[in-house]
């Protein structure tokens, strides 16, 4: 039936409606911001890495941290899953691509104008936005040149997810194999179709909130400034509404991934498969109720702050729910340790600890003493390190084989994931003891006492961002490998597995039927 | 399977743009209300308010002042004093001292805010420098005044009132 291949040339990929060619540009775009991103990490942590000033401005620090958090969340994190979901939930659910192919070539080209613009504004007057990438005013106010750029580029990120979110959602509701029930579907299949839905309910209030930013700055409104009767604080209340369930959405398909990975390699069964649904919805709906733990500082009545800590504390009840799980799956399991499952295991294991400072984060008289401190870098970094992008690499050499038709190098892929964890242990415990002892987030300076930890933390920093370029060494010599079956692994189960590897340009032209689709979930 | 693609996709892009309508048409004349009825966020009243006076002796709150003055504009804006201690249901006067640094004319306006949230409700400023600005010639210094009633009503386990000032320039005021 593949009688037409893809188009030759540059025009492949600029005109392309193919699920799987987006979803490959999605992930190749991703990796490049997760270098950028990181580049600035390592600016941040060589500047660190001694007390007092070495290297950079402070100016230029702050612009750093901005930058590093807006092009890892939205440039690394969110479009990576992306990618994979483009991938993977047509050949999961059995679709022959996504349900709106040219909107989904318009989700992705919309993200390299916005971070063209966004790093753009490294060379405006000002510099680069440095108020945080939560942009509070009124101290965002104060960007130069910068600013409205900053604006937009949050908006065509925004449009970017929401038309991504929407291509989701469609194509998984309408475009199921037949007997593919919602119940029978795959954990990342669902975890994705509650993080787009996350993501049309939260994307449009952050536009909404830098709308009324620049509507502050430029046409003489006064929603945030105190001096024409409005109010900095709703920013912050406005803002977190968005946040918190984004830090679902860069969690949720992470779950949806090991959740695949886990039995593969376990040769058992999800188990609970339809509480880990009902968990992920409980985590989806509390994120939305929860937003005001991330300002426990800026002053609320009492019931307000003891609403949030208890709503908050009670996301470890669903949380732990998957977390049993998982472990309950490797449960006398027949395990073995390929790339994946080290990933998956890593995340499983850390993920927990990123929780844990979660939760002593949510208890509002502890929270007064860590607010702003490392130990709130610390607690984000471990469940966006260990967690999201452990995640996406578990899901990468997965289906990588699946991609390329050959097996990935095992030898490098173990030395990626080792020296992963060890450096990112290395970088981000320390920060719990150089937080809980008072050293502030985002100055480039501090004192003296806490010069060992620091060093430390850039040393690991340093090297796990040299341990990256293993992986890109894998990505490199993909094609090199022994020729992956159609299976890749040890009777994975999926409808993946039924397609040739690698995966070819078209697939489930017709849909599977009920016979293929029951074997490969039996 | 089009048709049933168009109308998903129709509903989830209306979903979308209300969320958008909800975040930037909704919610900020929401939080306005939510801030009058409560006085969360510090909200006290700008214009004149009377209250009757049924002094209430037996009981002290300690009024802290504090002011600021924003973005390091030249102004010099102080209280008399940093803190009074006062009988509910009692009236008070305190005075402020603004000084205009520059040499040039300038206009300025404080904007209020009164914590804890509890009490912002009892805190009644009969009359304030507050519920207008002040034009000021250069390097002009003026006292302030300020004459206010704690409510007795004020919930018990309340025993300190901050009250602060924020001095902004007035085109900053006018913006509004």
């Amino acid at each position: 039936m593949s009688d037409h291949g893809p188009a030759k040339g540059i025009t492949r990929w600029l005109y392309t409606t193919n699920h799987k060619d987006i979803g490959t540009m999605y992930l190749i775009f991703s990796l490049i911001m997760f270098f950028i991103g990181g580049s600035m990490a390592l600016v941040i942590r060589s500047e660190l890495m001694s007390p007092g000033l070495q290297f950079v401005h402070p100016e230029f620090f702050n612009q750093m941290t901005t930058m590093h958090a807006l092009i890892m969340v939205f440039g690394a994190v969110m479009p990576a899953f992306v990618g994979l979901a483009n991938w993977m939930i047509p050949l999961m659910i059995g679709a022959p691509d996504m349900a709106l192919p040219r909107m989904n070539n318009w989700s992705f080209w919309i993200l390299p104008v916005a971070f063209g613009i966004l790093l753009s504004t490294l060379f405006m007057d000002g510099g680069a936005p440095a108020s945080g990438w939560t942009m509070y005013p009124p101290l965002v106010l104060q960007t130069g040149d910068a600013f409205p750029f900053l604006i937009f580029s949050v908006h065509l990120m925004g449009i970017s997810s929401i038309m991504g979110a929407i291509n989701i959602i469609v194509t998984i509701l309408n475009m199921r194999a037949p007997d593919m029930w919602l119940l029978k579907m795959p954990m990342f299949v669902w975890t994705w179709l509650i993080t787009a839905y996350l993501l049309i309910a939260v994307m449009p209030v952050l536009a909404g909130a830098v709308t009324m930013l620049l509507t502050d700055q430029f046409f003489g409104t006064s929603f945030f400034l105190a001096a024409g009767g409005g109010d900095p604080v709703m920013f912050q209340h406005i803002f977190w509404f968005f946040g918190h369930p984004e830090v679902y959405i860069m969690i949720l398909p992470a779950f949806g991934i090991v959740s695949e990975i886990i039995p593969t390699f376990s040769r058992k069964p999800l188990f609970g498969h339809d509480s880990m649904v009902y968990a992920a919805s409980c985590i989806a709906f509390l994120s939305f109720i929860v937003w005001a733990h991330h300002m426990f500082t800026v002053g609320m009545p009492l019931t307000g702050q003891l609403f949030f800590m208890f709503a908050t504390m009670l996301i470890a009840v669903p949380t732990g729910v998957k977390i049993f799980n998982w472990v309950a799956t490797m449960w006398r399991g027949s395990m073995t340790f390929e790339t994946p499952m080290l990933f998956s295991l890593a995340f499983v294991f850390l993920f927990t600890i990123g929780g844990f400072s979660g939760v002593m984060l949510a208890m509002v008289p502890a929270d007064i003493q860590y607010h702003d401190s490392y130990f709130v870098v610390a607690h984000f970094h471990y469940v966006l390190v260990p967690g999201s992008i452990f995640g996406l690499f578990a899901g990468a050499y997965y289906w990588l084989p699946k991609w390329t038709g050959h097996m990935y190098n095992e030898t490098a892929g173990k030395l990626h994931f080792w020296t992963s964890t060890i450096f990112v242990n290395m970088t981000f415990f320390p920060m719990h003891f150089l937080g809980l002892a008072g050293m502030p987030r985002r100055i480039p300076d501090y004192s003296t006492q806490f010069a060992n930890f620091n060093e430390i933390a850039s040393i690991g920093a340093i090297g796990f961002g040299v341990s990256q370029l293993i992986f890109v060494y894998v990505l490199l010599t993909s094609k090199k490998g022994a020729k992956a079956t159609d299976r890749v692994w040890d009777e994975p189960k999926g409808l993946e597995w039924t397609v040739p590897s690698p995966a070819p340009y078209h697939t489930f032209e017709t849909p599977p039927v009920k016979r293929v689709a029951e074997e490969a979930f039996e | 399977m089009k048709s049933e693609n168009a109308s998903l996709t129709a509903r989830l892009v209306l979903f979308a743009a209300g969320m958008f309508v909800f975040g930037f048409v909704v919610l900020p004349p929401l939080y306005d209300v939510f801030c009058e009825v409560t006085g969360f966020g510090g909200r006290t009243n700008t214009t004149a308010q009377t209250a009757v006076e049924a002094p209430d002796l037996t009981r002290e709150i300690r009024i802290e002042f504090v002011t600021t003055v924003n973005n390091y504009a030249p102004w010099q804006f102080a209280p008399a004093v940093d803190s009074m201690t006062v009988n509910p249901g009692k009236m008070y006067f305190a005075t402020f001292t603004a000084t205009n640094l520059s040499d040039e004319s300038r206009t300025g306006q404080a904007v209020p805010s009164v914590a804890p949230v509890s009490a912002t409700a009892h805190f009644k400023k009969i009359e304030c420098f507050c519920f207008d600005s002040q034009e000021f010639s250069a390097q002009e210094q003026r006292s302030l005044p300020l004459q206010f009633i704690v409510d007795p009503d004020l919930p018990d386990y309340v025993d300190t009132i901050t009250l602060s000032y924020t001095y902004f320039e007035s085109n900053y005021v006018t913006r509004r």
